[in-house]
C-alpha cells in the first residue's frame, strides 16, 4: 500500500489543471445531487408538518347509511349519532388517546361591530383544540372543560376569520354576535398550512364548545366524530372497535364499513409518504446522473493518462512493479480527484442551502407547500457513498487498462 | 552432454539457459515466427553481444530474456529458475531481482529526478526509503553523476540519461544486465562514455548481455552471438582475451 501511495504522489505532481478541472466536474455533480435531495428533504419535511396541522393519528367519521341488513333490518338505514355517543363511545374505548364529535353550522351571521360575516361554527369538546392543532397566538387560549360544562359563550377563532371580523385589532377579549347572541373572543389560531381538510380549512371556522351550540342551536346531531389513537399502528384496530361499539348501540353490523363514512388520516398520510419517498428517489436518481456524467468525466482523463503514461507503465512493470503497483495509483487518483471533488460540493452546497433557511417562507402559498431546502445526515452519507463508488468505479476501469498493457509492446517501439 | 541430464541440474551457473525456444506472434491473420528453435546459454560473469540485421529476432530474444514476454516453446531457465507458468507478479519479482533492463531511449520517468528513478526498482523490491535514497546516491556517484541527483532526465544529456538508466538497472543487483542498442541514440562520445561503463561493469562481475548493431560496442564482449530468422547462426569468442585476466577476476569464474 505505501509502494501504491508512494506512486501516486510521484505521478500526481502533474496535470494540475487537468486535475482542477476534473475536481470541478465532480464538485458541479455533488452541488446538484445535494441541492436536489435537499429540496426533496425540505418538501418530504414541510408535507409531513403540513399533514400534522390537521391532526396527528385521527380518523374522521361521517355518519351515513348501512349497507349491510343487519338483525332483519334493511341496508340502506341512516345512522345518527349526537353529543352522547361521544360519552359513550370514550366510557367504552379507553385505549384511544381521544374522542370528540362535532356540529357544524354553515354559513352562521358573525358580527363584530358594522362588520358581518358569514361563517361557519363548529361546536365541540375542549380535546379538539389539542386534537385538531388549534393552538392559540400569545394572548389566548383554546375553550377547556369548564367552559364546556358551564356552556360558557365562548369563541376560538381561525386566523383568517380573525383578521376578516378584527383587521389589525386583537380579538382575545373581545365580543363577538354569532347569531346574534353574544360571544367572549378568548382565542385565535396560530397560522398553520393543512394538507388535507374537512369541512373546510381550520383557518376560516369558529369553534365553540359543543355544549353551548346545542343550547344556541338546539341540535347535537354529530356531523363527524373523531378518535385518536397513541400510536399511528392502532388505527386500525381501534376502528373495528369503535364499529363494534357504535354497531352494537345503533344496531348496525360491526363490520358494516359504510355506515360510518371514514377517512383515517393515518393511512392517508402513509400514502402521502410513499409518494414524497418516490419523488426524493426520483431526485435522487437525477443527482445521482449527473454525478456520474462527473464520474465518466474522471475516468476518461483517467484513461488519457493511461494512455498518455502507456510507456513510463511499460517502464514500470519492466523494472518489476506488480499489477496492484500499476493500478493502485490510477484508483487513488480516480478516489482522489472524486472525493476532493465531493467534499467541495458539499460545501458549496451548504454555502447555497444555509441562507436559503432564513427565507421567511409564512404566507407564501408556494413556500409554504415546498419548504426550506434541508440538508440532513442521511443526504450527507448517500452522496458521500455514491461519491466513493463513482470514484473507484472511475479509477478502476482505466487502472484495468493500465494493467493490461504489455510492456514487451510498448518497449518496442520508439 | 545429453539435453536431458542438463535440464536436470537444478543451477550449473548458467544464468540463462533456453533450450529450443520458439517465439510466434499470432495476430489472427498472420503468423509470424520470430524465433524458430533457439538455443542459447550464458554463463555468470559473461559478456554477450547479440548482433543481427532487424527482424533477426533480437528484440523478442531480449524480452523472452528479459521476462517480459514467455516462449511459445521450448524451455528458459534464469538463474536456474523456469520462468514458464509463472504468474503476471511472480514474472514482475523476478524482473525486479533478476534483470536490469538498460534501453535505447532510456525509459527514465520524466517527472521525477535521477535519483527516484534510480530508487524505482528499489521501491518495488521492497527497500526501505531511507536504505533506497542510500543506494540510488551510491549508485548514481559510481556512474559519475553524484552531483547530478536532484535534476529531471529532461535537464540531462543523452550520456547522462544513459548513465542514470544504468544505475537503475544495476540497483537491485541483478543477476543480469541486459541492454537493447544502449549506444542507439547516442553521440560517438557518449556512446564511448557508456562501452566504458559496461566495461567497468563487466570487470568488476555483472553479467551483461547486450543487443547491438554497434561493432565497437560488440567488440568489447567476451563473446558475439549473430542472430538471422530466428535463430543463432554465428558464434564468436573475442581473441583479444579476457580483460578480466589482468584484474584477478577470472578465478571467480568458470567456462
Amino acid at each position: 500500500m505505501s509502494v501504491v501511495f508512494h506512486l501516486f504522489l510521484q505521478s500526481s505532481r502533474l496535470a494540475k489543471k487537468r486535475a482542477f478541472l476534473t475536481i470541478a466536474s465532480i464538485a458541479w455533480g455533488t452541488v446538484s445531487i445535494l441541492l436536489l435531495l435537499s429540496f426533496g428533504e425540505g418538501m418530504k419535511r414541510q408535507f409531513a408538518k403540513n399533514r400534522n396541522s390537521t391532526g396527528g393519528n385521527i380518523a374522521v367519521m361521517w355518519p351515513s347509511e348501512t349497507s349491510k341488513p343487519w338483525k332483519g333490518m334493511p341496508p340502506g338505514r341512516p345512522i345518527r349519532l349526537t353529543l352522547d355517543d361521544v360519552d359513550y363511545v370514550r366510557d367504552r374505548m379507553p385505549e384511544l388517546q381521544s374522542v370528540f364529535g362535532e356540529v357544524t353550522s354553515w354559513r352562521t351571521n358573525l358580527a363584530y361591530g358594522p362588520k358581518t360575516v358569514n361563517g361557519r361554527v363548529t361546536g365541540t369538546q375542549w380535546v379538539f383544540g389539542e386534537t385538531r392543532r388549534h393552538y392559540a397566538k400569545a394572548g389566548g387560549r383554546f375553550f377547556n372543560a369548564n367552559d364546556e360544562a358551564e356552556k360558557r359563550r365562548v369563541v376560538f377563532l381561525g386566523d383568517e376569520l380573525a383578521k376578516d371580523l378584527f383587521g389589525k385589532e386583537d380579538p382575545v377579549g373581545r365580543t363577538l354576535l354569532v347569531n346574534n347572541s353574544p360571544f367572549t373572543v378568548i382565542g385565535v389560531m396560530i397560522h398553520k398550512r393543512q394538507m388535507g381538510v374537512y369541512g373546510g380549512p381550520d383557518q376560516n371556522h369558529a369553534v365553540i364548545p359543543s355544549t353551548t351550540f346545542k343550547a344556541l342551536f338546539g341540535r347535537d346531531r354529530l356531523n363527524v366524530i373523531v378518535i385518536e389513537t397513541h400510536e399511528p399502528e392502532e388505527m386500525a384496530g381501534a376502528l373495528r372497535h369503535l364499529n363494534e361499539v357504535l354497531g352494537a348501540k345503533l344496531g348496525y353490523d360491526p363490520t358494516d364499513e359504510r355506515a360510518l363514512a371514514t377517512w383515517n388520516i393515518v393511512k392517508t398520510s402513509q400514502t402521502n409518504r410513499n409518494v414524497i419517498l418516490g419523488l426524493q428517489l426520483f431526485l435522487g436518481i437525477i443527482g445521482v446522473l449527473t454525478l456520474v456524467i462527473g464520474g465518466v468525466g474522471v475516468a476518461n482523463i483517467m484513461f488519457a493518462v493511461v494512455k498518455e503514461r502507456t510507456r513510463e507503465i511499460g517502464v514500470k512493470m519492466a523494472l518489476g512493479a506488480r499489477t496492484a503497483w500499476i493500478t493502485g495509483p490510477f484508483v487513488l487518483e480516480g478516489l482522489v480527484y472524486t472525493l476532493v471533488g465531493g467534499a467541495a460540493g458539499m460545501f458549496l452546497a451548504l454555502l447555497i442551502v444555509t441562507p436559503l433557511g432564513y427565507v421567511p417562507i409564512e404566507k407564501n402559498a408556494v413556500l409554504e407547500f415546498l419548504g426550506r431546502p434541508t440538508l440532513s445526515p442521511t443526504i450527507g452519507l448517500v452522496t458521500a457513498g455514491v461519491l466513493g463508488l463513482i470514484g473507484t468505479l472511475a479509477g478502476y476501469f482505466p487502472a484495468r487498462r493500465a494493467a493490461s498493457i504489455d510492456p514487451a509492446e510498448t518497449l518496442r517501439y520508439e | 552432454m545429453a539435453k536431458d541430464a542438463r535440464r536436470d541440474r537444478p543451477f550449473d551457473g548458467a544464468i540463462i539457459r533456453m533450450d529450443g525456444i520458439r517465439k510466434v506472434y499470432d495476430t489472427g491473420t498472420v503468423r509470424v515466427e520470430a524465433l524458430t528453435g533457439l538455443d542459447l546459454s550464458v554463463e555468470k560473469g559473461e559478456f554477450v553481444a547479440i548482433v543481427g540485421p532487424s527482424g533477426s529476432g533480437k528484440s523478442t530474444l531480449m524480452n523472452l530474456i528479459g521476462c517480459l514476454d514467455t516462449p511459445t516453446e521450448g524451455e528458459y531457465l534464469l538463474a536456474g529458475e523456469r520462468v514458464a507458468g509463472l504468474s503476471r507478479d511472480q514474472l514482475a519479482d523476478v524482473r525486479n531481482r533478476r534483470v536490469g533492463f538498460v534501453f535505447q531511449n532510456f525509459n527514465l520517468l520524466p517527472q521525477i529526478s535521477a535519483l527516484e528513478n534510480v530508487a524505482l526498482p528499489l521501491l518495488f523490491g521492497g527497500v526501505p526509503p531511507k536504505k533506497r535514497r542510500e543506494r540510488a546516491a551510491e549508485l548514481l556517484a559510481k556512474v559519475g553523476l553524484g552531483d547530478r541527483m536532484d535534476h529531471r532526465p529532461t535537464e540531462l544529456s543523452g550520456g547522462q540519461m544513459q548513465r542514470v538508466a544504468i544505475a537503475r538497472a544495476m540497483a537491485m543487483n541483478p543477476d543480469i544486465l541486459l541492454a537493447d542498442e544502449p549506444t542507439g541514440n547516442l553521440d560517438s562520445t557518449s556512446g564511448g562514455d557508456i562501452m566504458s561503463v559496461f566495461s567497468d561493469l563487466w570487470k568488476a562481475g555483472s553479467t551483461l548481455v547486450v543487443i547491438t548493431h554497434d561493432k565497437s560496442l560488440a567488440r568489447r564482449a567476451s563473446r558475439i552471438v549473430e542472430i538471422r530468422d530466428g535463430r543463432i547462426v554465428k558464434e564468436e569468442r573475442e581473441a583479444t582475451g579476457d580483460p578480466r585476466a589482468e584484474t584477478g577476476l577470472s578465478a571467480s569464474y568458470t567456462h
